[in-house]
């Protein structure tokens, strides 16, 4: 097994965040990681990615030209990596805001709106857990349960009241997904 | 021994987490990005409530070297960390610090240059690390990590070669290790040397007479040019022996390459997966890594280069490293591909890259 993924959106939706939260699944679930952000301004605003890959063996690089699934949350990402997946790859995308709709026919193309769900959990910092629950559900890299250790391991103590609304979050989003 | 955790983090906060867990006596630096997390995560595990380690940030690059001159010259071993131009400030202080013999780890995470720059990564310090870099006829001993494990394990290793032959050592990393996150597993906590311990390693350290008969004195003057050409001759000496013996470098499928790729650091990384693609084509690339960047690998890339057609270097430059590989491969084509600014080439620009300086491949 090896996955290799791309979260892009703007700095603040928590695109770095949902790589780490990811890759430190991975580490729950014995897999080789590597997470490598666009860092710098990006965290101020800007456009911003991070390339996520989980394997079960040891991963040469960290930078990719091509990817099996990329998660894009506005319309500078969709259309700078829409044509960077890999046939027969997945392609998970946010539609507000989105007025140029992805075109590929040769990958599963799968809107999730995941504001609207947020808006529905009360939170919108549930925003990028949403995503990560329809990204699970299309791409069972990890279980839900490595997640949440991954979430109990790396939290501070003091936002672990905060682990069951997370849950929820990622639930909610993978009903979204069918 | 109970077996050490696995761990996520970045390579720069596994520079701090090495340099606590070695025993290391005092860091000195100055917040640029990037690689400002080795002072960010040094300051949250504050180190000086635990085995004692001195952490400061200092006013200046220049005072943070000046203030690593100092330590080293008392026997302690001690660090800093930078980022292109603040490695820049640095030099002087560098020079010095050869000058003298004295032991000490500088980390530079590359950024783009030249100038201010870009904050992303590069590797055009290569020069400027293996070739001196500030004034005289000194040489660094250059480490160049691809891994976060690489990271944290070449803290270790410099303070060792650097306390081994009394000469710098440099991390020369770029912003892709310092920045990135990936599995590692850090060493054991070593308690740090005792004042007897220091005085027992290091007899020429300026850290009180004691029961000495004299005072060690620290100094890079030697007004007498016979002395000072005396002192540059067992400067020549150490690096003769530090060539003979420390040479490290890695090879991937280089044992029936047609072609060779050298590159160092992250970007070797990336020529792998190049590496890999290609030899699903049937195109038979190897690769060698250098690990040491002074000592330069040049007997190994000489040895390999008998067999393949041609070699092609790829760096975060204009072409640095290639010239100490046309050195080592005189009769061999040498080709560079290389991005500048801080760009960083994918492994398909490498493979293309590969089949432009070698037609017969395309």
């Amino acid at each position: 097994m090896k996955e290799e993924i791309v979260i892009a959106g703007f700095g603040g939706q928590g695109v770095l965040s949902m790589g780490k939260i990811l890759a430190y699944a991975g580490l729950m679930d014995g897999k080789e990681v590597t997470w490598m952000p666009s860092y710098g301004p990006e965290q101020r605003g800007g456009t911003a990615n991070v390339t996520v890959i989980v394997s079960d063996n040891a991963i040469s690089s960290p930078v990719l030209d091509t990817f099996d699934t990329a998660v894009v949350l506005n319309q500078q990402s969709l259309d700078k990596f829409e044509s960077k997946v890999k046939p027969g790859g997945t392609l998970i995308y946010d539609p507000s805001g989105i007025h140029r709709l992805p075109s590929r026919t040769d990958i599963r193309v799968i809107p999730v709106d995941a504001i609207t769900a947020s808006i529905e959990l009360k939170n919108s910092k549930t925003y990028n857990m949403v995503l990560l629950g329809a990204l699970l559900k299309c791409r069972p890299i990890v279980g839900i349960d490595a997640v949440i250790r991954g979430l109990r391991k790396t939290l501070p103590e003091r936002h672990h009241h905060l682990i069951p609304l997370n849950e929820e979050a990622l639930r909610k989003g993978m009903s979204l997904v069918d | 021994m109970e077996a050490e955790e696995v761990r996520l983090m970045k390579g720069n906060e596994a520079i701090a987490h090495a340099a606590i867990r070695y025993g290391v006596d005092g860091y000195f630096g100055y917040p640029i990005t990037p690689q400002s997390e080795v002072l960010e995560t040094l300051a949250e595990l504050k180190p000086w409530e635990t085995t004692g380690m001195v952490v400061l940030q200092a006013e200046s690059e220049v005072a943070a070297i000046n203030m690593v001159y100092g330590g080293a010259a008392t026997g302690k071993a001690v660090m800093t960390s930078s980022s292109s131009p603040g490695v820049s400030l640095k030099q002087e202080g560098i020079s010095y610090i050869a000058a003298s013999e004295l032991p000490a780890l500088i980390v530079n995470v590359m950024r783009g240059g030249p100038g201010l720059g870009t904050i992303q990564p590069s590797q055009a310090d290569y020069f400027q690390a293996v070739k001196g870099g500030g004034h005289g006829d000194y040489h660094l001993i250059v480490l160049a990590p691809a891994t976060v494990q690489e990271m944290t394990d070449f803290v270790a290793l410099g303070f060792d070669l650097a306390f081994k032959y009394r000469n710098p050592a440099m991390i020369l990393a770029d912003g892709v290790v310092g920045q990135m996150m990936e599995k590692v597993v850090l060493p054991p906590q070593r308690p740090r040397r005792t004042e007897e311990e220091l005085r027992a390693q290091c007899p020429w350290a300026a850290c009180g007479k004691g029961d000495r008969k004299n005072r060690n004195v620290i100094t890079s003057l030697e007004l007498d040019s016979a002395r000072m050409e005396e002192n540059n001759h067992r400067f020549q000496a150490t690096y003769k022996l530090i060539e003979q013996n420390e040479v490290r470098y890695q090879t991937y499928y280089a044992d029936d390459a047609d072609y060779l790729i050298v590159a160092f650091g992250s970007v070797a990384r990336i020529c792998l997966k190049a590496i890999e693609e290609a030899r699903e084509a049937g195109i038979k690339v190897g690769m060698l890594r250098p690990i040491t960047l002074w000592p330069f690998p040049k007997t190994q890339i000489a040895e390999l280069a008998k067999s393949v057609r041609g070699i092609l270097t790829v760096e975060l430059n204009a072409g640095q490293m290639v010239e100490d590989v046309r050195l080592a491969a005189p009769t061999t084509p040498v080709y560079h591909f290389g991005r500048m600014g801080g760009i960083v080439p994918n492994p398909g620009e490498v493979l293309q890259a590969l089949k432009e300086h070698f037609p017969e491949l395309a």
